[in-house]
This record gives structure tokens, C-alpha cells and sequence, in this order.
């Protein structure tokens, strides 16, 4: 082993070892409070309850078969549109 | 080991904290196999902790027992899991699931007839052996019946239960939501169950919707055990003595205190009746 | 009148939309239909929940009734395979790409890949950390199963971080990303958008190179720091 990658691999494990405990900068996508419920929901998708009612979800999925498509997304997509053939790159947003 | 003669909860992970740091007294918690399947992560790490506290039924939904076919490969992961955590109970519905290689995630009703008889009885003995051990069925909800059905549902598991030597799950909330379906008398299918063949009872909400002829229930657990349900319960006490008893709360599952109220109320309701045994 | 003794093809088309069977009837057989409809409803109901708990973000970005609507066509064209909800859905980045509703979103393809990747690595297998003085540069290293290095068209990592709870979902952001996503020892499962050299080294090290020739590519001490930090290299699988 080189003597840089073992002075590289010695400043890794001493920078570690100090972060265990705290943020690090590094990982910026860290998920706040709700990342329990997200693994909450990760963790059970099996269960023996029947959903709710005779109807909704049952009429809902022969309503939309077919060509019947006029929906259009209604979530925090729409602060995000990508224009057409701009290989996929978002427009920037004004915060 | 079967299951103690006390009240017991649906483990759901939102509630881990409560439990680790409270160690409530609960006689055991039940899982979902399917949930316990994946390799590694929290799901296990939880599981082993709760194992290591308190007894544990282990209850399956995807074996598809009342359908053509057993998914043998549904099978060994039941089996796999089983070994790992070596739990007090295990037990599935009279129900299927499994159509070819899809798999439907409802609990489907069966017609009861001879011919069906001896397949569910074939599917109990494979996974009584498969597993090593005793399987509990449970009676389903149903909201339709079959044209064809030769014998009621008691009768059915009775003879399922005496032919495999399988024991069997008395769910309380489903004999109420099917014979209120049905417009039958809940009474007299508890008459009609074997009840020395019961190992476990399950308790949970329903939802009520209108028909022309009266209302429809639907067994969805998003709620508190309902009042006629908790009655039934009495009676089948009554009848059978302490019993180890499953509050089930699967949707809108609410916070760790009203789920313990619950499973206080039945609780009470079983010591209540080993005081009586006692005495007598 | 004669039935059918495995009344399962019947009733699978009938849960698909296709009539009632005779069979299937009531005490009041007129609402045979209306009862049966309960099946209907759990089936796609609980189905679209469980799509809808894994891929939370996608649901975010296009709205509950549109998600609700959009699960529906998934579930009748990739049903599941496997009594294990958590083994279903791998298929919907794929479907979300070729859905022309949703032709105007290029990204959730990307988002949905990170989604599913979050539930692998939510329930990948356990592995101890390697003891760090065991760290060796000339040995390819064994990563956490958890660790995945996903190549994105979109910026979708950070599409991801802003469409979480609390976030307006609003953000500046364009191009290519490459996301790590792995699992820390407290089982939380995180997100991160790594520069290119990052991403480099990282693939070359799942690629089995050793620290010595990754090394070759950027300076090893972020990465390094965070895959020590986390527990991300491992021991043999006998220890």
C-alpha cells in the first residue's frame, strides 16, 4: 500500500469515527423526522384487513381503463415541468 | 409451545419504541409472515427483539391453502422463517389468494364441498409436514356464498380440523361479519365449531355498509373491536374458557395506548375466566 | 346445475372486471353483484396502497387521484408475482417511462428508481462492518448489500429530497445525477447525489477494484469516510 493511500485511509477512519455521532455535510439528502413513517411503510405491505367499502377502488380501476385517460398529474410535478426536447433538464426555479 | 392464555397484539413497527422501552405485560405479539421475508434490515433487527420478550404467532396470508394449487416456493419462505424465530403458533386462513403465478392480495372465499374438502385437506397435511408442525386455520369473512357450497362453514373446518389434525383460528369479528352477511345465527355457528380444535381467537373492527336487505360488513380492522362483537366474544368464553386472544388493528392503526386498551379489555375479559376455572 | 369444481378462472375474470359468475350469489341474489364488489375493492384498493407506500415521492409529484388512477393501469398490466408485497413493483420506473400520460414527466422513471431502491436496501441482508484497522488498499473490498449506485438522465436525487415531507418540492436543479443510496447501522435508509469523480470511485470499488487503483481516480478521503462512517465495507461472509 502506498504511503498516500495509507495516510488517505488513516484520515478516512479518524473523520469517521468523529462523524458517527454527528451530521455530516457530505450526505445532504438526509431525510427529516418523516423517514420513520417512509421505513414504517417500507417495512409492512402485507396484511389480512379488507379496504374499505364495495366501491370506490373497484369503480375507479374501470373507470380509467382503456383510452378513457383525461387526467393530468396534479402533484409538485407541476412546479417542475421539463420542456420538450430539452434532453430532460428542469428549468430552474426561483426559490 | 401453543400460545399463553392472555391477550396479544398485532406488531406493527411504528410501535417498536413503545414497546422496547415500556416492555409492556402482553401474553404475545403476531406478525405477518410475508412482511418478515425480505433478508435483513430493521424488519428482522425488531422482530428479534420482540422474540426475545415475549411470545410469538407467526400468522400467514399468502399460502393461498383453499386455492388449485400450494406455492411450494411460498412454502420454504414460511418454512425458512419459521425456523429462524421457531414461534409459539402459526397460522393461515381457509382462504385463496393465488391465481397461476399471480397473486391476488385478498383473502377469497371458497365454495365448501367435498371435492374442495379434500383439497384443503391435502394443502394442510402438505404444510403441516412441510413446516413440521401444527397449523391453525382461520375462518374467513365472506360476503357472498357459492351456489355449490354441500355443508356449512363449521362443518367444514370441523372436518378439516379432524381429518389433518390441524388446529384451527376462531376469528370472532369474522363469524359476526359473516353471519350478519349471511343473516345468520353467530350463536349457532359457535354451537357448531369444534371449539376443543381452537388455539387462538382473533378480535378486530369492521365497517358497516347498507343493502337493500340489511347491512353488509366488511372486516377492514381500521377500527375498535365493536360492542356486538365484544358480546360474542363473552359468549364464546362462555363456552370455551380463557382462550389466547389476537386484537387485530391493521389499518388506521392508532397510537401504542389505545392498542393496549384493547388488548386490555380482553385481557380482563380472560382472567376474568381463570378466576372461574380456578374455582371451580 | 353443474359447476365447475376449481371455480378460480371464473371468479380471476370476474375480479378483473368480467361478470359475476352464477355461482356466486346471496340470500338476496340480486345483490350478489354489489357483494362481490368488496373483493374488487380490497384487491385494488390494497394494491394501490402498497404501490402508493413504496413509491411515495411519485404519488407526490402527480397527485393522490392521479397515482390512484395511474397504480390501476400498473396492477393490470404487472400484477404481482409473489404472495411478498415488498418483492412487487421493481417493474413501475420501467412503466412510468413508456405511459404517455405521463410523457411530460421524463424524470419519475428516475424517482421511481430511487424508490425502489430505498425498499432494497431497506430490507438487503446484513453484513458486519470490517474492522477498520483490517482495511486493506490492495484487496478489493466487500460493500453493504445495501449499496447501490443508481446512474439518473434527470436530476431526479434531487427531485427526490425536495418532494420529502416538509420540502414545497420546489428546487434548482438540472441535468444528469448519479445517486448512492445505502443503509446506515440504525437501519435508516439515506440519499445522496454524488459528484462525477465520487461516483467514479464508488463504481469502480463495487466493480471490485481495489482501494489502490480507485484511489487512482479522485482523492479516496470522502467516499472513504463515508462508507467507514456507515459501516459500507465489510467482513468475509464467515465472520
Amino acid at each position: 500500500m502506498s504511503p498516500k493511500l495509507a495516510a488517505a485511509i488513516a484520515t478516512a477512519i479518524g473523520l469517521a469515527a468523529a462523524a458517527a455521532h454527528a451530521q455530516d455535510a457530505m450526505d445532504d439528502m438526509a431525510s427529516d423526522e418523516m423517514e420513520k413513517c417512509y421505513g414504517v411503510a417500507m417495512a409492512g405491505q402485507n396484511d389480512c384487513a379488507a379496504g374499505p367499502g364495495t366501491t370506490c377502488a373497484g369503480t375507479a380501476t374501470m373507470d380509467y381503463q382503456g383510452n378513457a385517460w383525461k387526467l393530468v398529474p396534479a402533484g409538485t410535478c407541476t412546479g417542475i415541468e421539463t420542456p420538450a426536447g430539452h434532453n430532460g433538464a428542469l428549468e430552474p426555479i426561483e426559490m | 409451545m401453543p400460545l399463553p392464555l392472555a391477550s396479544g397484539l398485532g406488531f406493527k413497527p411504528q410501535h417498536f419504541p413503545a414497546i422496547r422501552d415500556g416492555r409492556p405485560d402482553l401474553g404475545f405479539f403476531e406478525i405477518h409472515a410475508e412482511n418478515y421475508m425480505g433478508a435483513g434490515g430493521a424488519p428482522h433487527a425488531m422482530l428479534r427483539a420482540i422474540r426475545q420478550d415475549y411470545a410469538l404467532s407467526i400468522h400467514g396470508v399468502g399460502l393461498s391453502i383453499g386455492g388449485p394449487a400450494l406455492d411450494e416456493t411460498h412454502l420454504a419462505r414460511v418454512r425458512t422463517l419459521c425456523d429462524r424465530y421457531e414461534p409459539d403458533s402459526f397460522s393461515e386462513h381457509l382462504a385463496w389468494s393465488s391465481h397461476g403465478a399471480e397473486y391476488l392480495n385478498d383473502l377469497l372465499p371458497l365454495p365448501y364441498t367435498r371435492h374442495t374438502l379434500d383439497r384443503v385437506c391435502d394443502h394442510v397435511d402438505r404444510v403441516q409436514e412441510a413446516l413440521g408442525r401444527r397449523l391453525l386455520l382461520e375462518n374467513p369473512a365472506t360476503y357472498v356464498i357459492f351456489a355449490q357450497s354441500e355443508m356449512p362453514e363449521a362443518e367444514f373446518l370441523t372436518r378439516i380440523a379432524a381429518r389433518t389434525g390441524c388446529g384451527l383460528l376462531l376469528d370472532i369479528n369474522n363469524v359476526f361479519v359473516s353471519c350478519t352477511n349471511h343473516r345468520t345465527d353467530p350463536l349457532a355457528y359457535l354451537d357448531a365449531f369444534p371449539l376443543d380444535r381452537v388455539g387462538e381467537i382473533h378480535l378486530g373492527g369492521h365497517d358497516e355498509e347498507d343493502l337493500p336487505s340489511g347491512p353488509l360488513l366488511i372486516d377492514s380492522h381500521g377500527r375498535a373491536v365493536a360492542e356486538p362483537v365484544w358480546a360474542l366474544y363473552a359468549a364464546l368464553l362462555d363456552r370455551s374458557g380463557p382462550q389466547p386472544t389476537l386484537i387485530e388493528w391493521d389499518n388506521d392503526v392508532p397510537d401504542w395506548p389505545a392498542l393496549a386498551a384493547e388488548a386490555a379489555r380482553a385481557e380482563a375479559m380472560i382472567a376474568d375466566r381463570r378466576h372461574h376455572a380456578a374455582a371451580e | 346445475m353443474l359447476q365447475p369444481s376449481d371455480i378460480t378462472p371464473d371468479v380471476r375474470a370476474a375480479l378483473a372486471g368480467g361478470p359475476v359468475p352464477g355461482f356466486i350469489t346471496a340470500r338476496h341474489p340480486a345483490e350478489a353483484e354489489r357483494r362481490f364488489a368488496v373483493y374488487r375493492n380490497n384487491i385494488a384498493h390494497s394494491l394501490r396502497e402498497a404501490l402508493a407506500r413504496r413509491f411515495p415521492v411519485i404519488r407526490r409529484l402527480v397527485g393522490a387521484g392521479f397515482f390512484g388512477a395511474m397504480a390501476a393501469e400498473f396492477i393490470a398490466r404487472h400484477p404481482p408475482r409473489s404472495p411478498v408485497l415488498q418483492e412487487w413493483g421493481g417493474d413501475f420506473p420501467h412503466f412510468l417511462g413508456l405511459f404517455a400520460p405521463v410523457a411530460t414527466l421524463p424524470y419519475l422513471g428516475d424517482v421511481a428508481r430511487i424508490e425502489w431502491a430505498r425498499g432494497q436496501a431497506y430490507h438487503a441482508a446484513d453484513a458486519r462492518p470490517l474492522p477498520p484497522e483490517r482495511l486493506d488498499g490492495s484487496e478489493p473490498l466487500r460493500l453493504h448489500p445495501s449499496l447501490q449506485l443508481l446512474l439518473l438522465n434527470h436530476p431526479a436525487a434531487s427531485i427526490w429530497q425536495a418532494n420529502q415531507p416538509g420540502r414545497d418540492g420546489r428546487l434548482r436543479a438540472t441535468g444528469a445525477e448519479t445517486a448512492l443510496i445505502w443503509r446506515r447501522p440504525d437501519f435508516e435508509v439515506r440519499v445522496a447525489s454524488l459528484a462525477p469523480l465520487e461516483a467514479g470511485f464508488i463504481a469502480a470499488l463495487m466493480g471490485g477494484r481495489t482501494l489502490e487503483t480507485a484511489t487512482l481516480l479522485t482523492d479516496p478521503v470522502p467516499m472513504l469516510t463515508l462508507l467507514l462512517r456507515d459501516g459500507l465495507i465489510c467482513g468475509a461472509e464467515d465472520e
